[in-house]
């Protein structure tokens, strides 16, 4: 599992690295993923029953899994989920507005070759 | 058949009716936000909803801001479950004063708005998406938990998202791209670093982790941890190797919407840093205070720096936006009782000035028709007022007296001489001397220097919301949350005992947790 864990991370950073978005976008969604697996991983993996309590029982008698990773986990893959959605969205309104989907080019916002201010009055 | 005692794990009767106060301001964000969304369509009605609505917010911000000083850190805890188990609200006097803060910010920028943003901005939702990013400032200021934090880490991200692309233009959507993979790595990190903090700790409530934190033997996981937590609040914080996305992506969007950023964003990365280095790890905070002070020390000199090359004056506000950050990390590498509580200080004075800066700047451009500082002139002698408003602020974020940006630089500069890190003052008093070349310089071409003999148009700087056809500046909806937060700076800046006396309440409860560990366990901790 954390072996798992570790080669999703570094697929992930390998694709951020890339100078095309698309590549970045692959590399977000296997990122979440990652963090997903982590969370999961750092709960302790155990093989117990499951924590559910029936009827006026105080207790299962039993070790439980954890269940708060679970619930951790959801948060984070809606979160990732949207994240992701709008994050798409963006790059191929980008892709038609700016017509390159290439990180290197874009140099809209920050344009080359920018006059320096003026030194004098 | 046992019966369960459930008063020990659970909260048995309805909270008192004062610790509601605790979650009003993220409720009535969320509420008003809910229904601006409902009447987006009717772009008239929304500044009537909204500017009210802020007007509630500030005074609840006040409200609680009073009721935390008067009977100490007030815990709500949510769902029945007692913490650790539970999701808690902890606002101590850094959490409420923040808060306060950036609901006057959002106030300035929601009335400035009303005369900047225009109807298709409004349709796409201006207001809507100002409530929301209100939701997460104010509740990453007031949680008592950290995935909790996360959480509104990422709800003012989404919202932000939606300010920074409202006009669609094409600089915007290159900025906001920048700034949307940044910010997803960094916030990333935060979860991946929060996953190892459930890992080590077993608990993910601040108070909870503060105490065990104290009694862990085990230190290497703790820095990398910690260090994890560094880098991810850095980037959102905009610090020095990890500022990158801030001068790409600030000065695209509409300038109301620039003013709310720098006024709120980063200031959320400085608070989460304050929290998690200072309340949950000192002793970690200890072994990386070089690596802070290093930190600190480039971001702010390579700010100011920053901020002299540039010719677009939003580009050097956010340039200067950074600088700030840097004085703030200065405290926290400082870590004593006046460094932190000169932080917290300069955090309060960082937001009201910049977003005052953003938004006279938008005026001034709106009277002169660009934004660079190398084409217009003459502001002086067209609005008198502005350019004296305009002075003030300048004065008041290069950090000299009566401004309000003296008192916590010449706190920071004494804390740091106290500990012996003359570098570090050296560093507060460079950045200084640099930013006010800088600002002077925009002043003098800007404003002072009379207007060019022939007033054509050569729209330069025109990637952003420059106006070519300058309308008239409206005194209530542009002058008034302007001169609102110009007099907040003045005010800050000749009385500055309240907010000092605030800072330093603040300071020992960060360095000393117990009031805020006792406020979460009252009868001492389910342990």
């Amino acid at each position: 599992m954390t072996l798992l864990v570790g080669i999703f991370f570094a697929v992930a950073i390998y694709l951020f690295l890339s100078q095309h978005i698309i590549r970045m976008l692959l590399g977000a969604a296997v990122l979440g993923n990652a963090v997903n697996l982590l969370i999961f991983t750092s709960g302790r993996l155990t093989l117990e029953i499951p924590p559910i309590l029936t009827g006026y029982e105080t207790t299962t008698g039993m070790l439980t899994a954890n269940p708060l990773p679970q619930a951790l986990i959801l948060t984070a893959i809606v979160i990732s989920f949207s994240f992701f959605a709008f994050l798409l969205v963006l790059s191929y309104r980008a892709y038609q507005e700016l017509g390159t989907d290439d990180t290197v080019e874009m140099r809209f916002a920050e344009p080359e070759n920018q006059d320096l201010p003026p030194l004098g009055y | 058949m046992t019966t369960i005692d459930l008063s020990a794990a659970m909260i048995t009767q309805a909270s008192p009716l004062a610790d509601w106060l605790v979650v009003a301001p993220l409720v009535l964000c969320m509420v008003l936000g809910a229904v601006l969304l409902m009447v987006r369509k009717d772009t008239q009605i929304q500044p009537v909803i909204a500017i009210p609505g802020l007007v509630a917010l500030v005074l609840v911000d006040a409200a609680l801001l009073a009721h935390v000083w008067m009977n100490g850190t007030v815990t709500m805890t949510m769902g029945r479950w007692l913490p650790p188990f539970g999701i808690s609200f902890t606002v101590d006097i850094l959490g409420a004063l923040l808060t306060l803060t950036g609901g006057i910010a959002a106030l300035a920028g929601g009335i400035f708005g009303a005369g900047d943003v225009n109807d298709s901005g409004r349709r796409y939702g201006f207001y809507p998406f100002l409530f929301l990013m209100m939701v997460g400032v104010s509740g990453a200021f007031l949680t008592g938990d950290i995935f909790n934090l996360y959480v509104w880490f990422e709800v003012l991200l989404i919202s932000s998202f939606g300010l920074l692309i409202l006009g669609s233009e094409r600089g915007q959507i290159d900025g906001a791209t920048k700034y949307a993979f940044l910010n997803l790595v960094a916030t990333t990190l935060f979860l991946i670093a929060t996953g190892y903090l459930y890992g080590i700790f077993g608990t993910l409530n601040m108070a909870d982790i503060a105490l065990k934190a104290q009694t862990m033997d085990d230190k290497a996981p703790m820095v990398t941890l910690v260090s994890m937590y560094l880098l991810a609040f850095g980037m959102k914080a905009a610090a020095f190797p990890a500022n990158f996305w801030l001068p790409a992506s600030y000065h695209t969007p509409r300038v109301v919407v620039s003013a709310l950023f720098g006024g709120l964003l980063t200031k959320v990365g400085v608070y989460a840093l304050i929290r998690v280095l200072l309340m949950l790890f000192p002793a970690e905070r200890d072994l990386l205070g070089w690596v802070i002070a290093l930190i600190a020390a480039a971001t702010m000199v390579l700010g100011a720096m920053g901020a002299l090359a540039q010719t677009d004056v939003r580009r050097m506000l956010g340039y200067l936006v950074i600088s700030g950050i840097g004085v703030m990390l200065a405290g926290i590498a400082l870590a004593s009782p006046a460094g932190v509580a000169a932080t917290v200080f300069y955090a309060v004075h960082s937001m009201i000035v910049m977003t005052a800066l953003y938004l006279a700047s938008g005026m001034a451009a709106r009277a002169s028709g660009s934004f660079s500082i190398a084409e217009p002139g003459g502001i002086y002698q067209s609005h008198v007022v502005l350019a004296g408003i305009t002075l003030a602020l300048f004065f008041a974020v290069s950090g000299l007296p009566p401004f309000s940006g003296f008192w916590p630089k010449a706190l920071m500069v004494k804390a740091s001489l106290d500990v012996g890190a003359w570098w570090l003052a050296a560093a507060i008093l460079l950045t200084g001397f640099l930013t006010t070349i800088a600002v002077g310089r925009v002043w003098v071409l800007a404003y002072w220097r009379p207007a060019p003999a022939p007033p054509e148009e050569a729209s330069m700087g025109g990637n952003g919301a420059a106006v070519t056809q300058p309308p008239a500046l409206s005194p209530l909806l542009d002058f008034l949350p302007l001169v609102m937060l110009t007099v907040l700076v003045v005010l800050v800046g000749i009385f500055p005992q309240k907010l000092l006396e605030l800072s330093q309440i603040a300071s020992e409860q960060l360095l000393n947790p117990a009031e805020y560990i006792k406020s979460v366990f009252p009868t001492g901790g389910l342990q």
